[in-house]
């Protein structure tokens, strides 16, 4: 774990989701390596934290209100990074949500916030995104998707497609991209001790650890640590990638 | 610069095409107006007037006319 650095030395970053789990360690790490980080969240407290590290790290942490499936409030908040700071360099799609049932019992209405949420949006800041990026010929797409986006799981055909779906968007966003030197990679993590991974229950959590070839669930650090080599340029050959972490869980 | 010539410039920047060509130019029409020329000029426009266009703008922007309708919606006289 990187406690501190210069990675992301004068990096304006966005960061969805970023009220806790691993959108909260992936901004706190940024700010940590000298990025100028904007964080997403949808209500006003819910970012303190974070804001709270101003000061304390080399970067700084501007706060964004909006909920992702809002378009228009995506467009204003990326009108505002483009006043204060003239570019994005990195973006990462971290927001997301997880409605788990068996088939038979899957309502269209969770398909449908499921989609919105995990896919939809995905797309719309990622097509703002290269507006900002295409001008100066540069930047770097993290996309949170899942293990279970490419190996299924029991219980989780709607969350799995959809990050099924991140991962091949993330594909032909990086090919059609790649001429401009925007760069767009996928991070699949595995079980990460999270409210998302927590609200499973402890039974089902324990069945999930079992599965893990480290026998433990990983942190959101962990996975923060994987995006920051992602966003910086250490990785300016690497596109269209999906990189697991997952402590090399089976499922 | 005037708010036309700013939209002007735009087009002959992003489609390379001579001015006396922009009255009645529509999209795909010319070689240089293709989809990777579209992105260009959305992209030139946006720069000029300090603005994102809307997908759905960017899907009807289908002439050097229509284009300067939408601009409207942006507040841009032109
Ligand atoms: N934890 C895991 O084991 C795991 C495994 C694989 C992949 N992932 C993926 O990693 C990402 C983060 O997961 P996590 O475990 O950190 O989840 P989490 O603890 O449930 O946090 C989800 C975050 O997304 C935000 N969010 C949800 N819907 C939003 C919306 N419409 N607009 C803006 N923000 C929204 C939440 O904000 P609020 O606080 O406002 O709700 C929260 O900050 C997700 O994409 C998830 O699918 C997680």
């Amino acid at each position: 774990m990187i406690s501190s650095c210069d990675l992301l030395k004068n990096k304006v970053c966005l960061v969805t989701g970023a009220s806790r789990g691993i959108g909260y360690a992936v901004a706190k790490r940024f700010a940590a390596c000298g990025a100028a980080v904007y964080a997403n969240g949808r209500r006003e407290e819910s970012l303190k934290e974070l804001l709270s590290l101003n000061g304390n790290c080399s970067g700084s942490v501007i706060p964004l209100y909006f909920d992702v499936t809002d378009s228009a409030a995506a467009k204003k908040a990326m009108m505002q990074i483009k006043k204060e700071q003239g570019k994005l360099d990195v973006l990462v799609n971290n927001a997301g949500i997880m409605k788990d049932a068996l088939i038979g019992m899957i309502s269209k209405e969770d398909m449908h916030q499921v989609f919105e949420v995990n896919v939809f949006a995905v797309m719309d800041m990622l097509q703002l995104a290269v507006k900002l990026m295409s001008r100066q010929n540069s930047g770097s797409i993290i996309n949170l998707a899942s293990i279970v986006g490419t190996n299924g799981n029991r219980g989780q055909m709607v969350y799995s497609a959809s990050k099924g779906a991140v991962i091949s968007l993330t594909k032909t966003a990086a090919k059609e991209l790649a001429s401009r030197h925007i760069r767009v990679n996928a991070v699949a993590p595995g079980v990460i001790d999270t409210d998302m991974f927590r609200s499973i229950g402890e039974e089902k959590m324990k069945e999930k650890i079992n599965l893990i070839g480290m026998n433990r669930a990983g942190t959101p650090e962990e996975v923060a640590d994987t995006c920051i080599y992602l966003a910086s340029d250490l990785s300016v050959y690497v596109t269209g990638q999906v990189i697991g972490v997952d402590g090399c869980e089976v499922i | 610069m005037t708010n036309l010539e700013k939209y002007k410039k735009a087009f002959l920047e992003s489609l390379e095409v001579s001015e006396d060509q922009l009255e009645g130019l529509e999209y795909q029409k010319i070689e240089s107006w293709d989809s990777v020329g579209h992105m260009n000029l959305v992209a030139a426009l946006e720069e000029a007037f300090d603005i994102m266009m809307d997908t759905d703008d960017i899907i009807d922007l289908s002439s050097y006319e229509k284009g300067k309708e939408i601009m409207r919606k942006y507040d841009i006289e032109l």
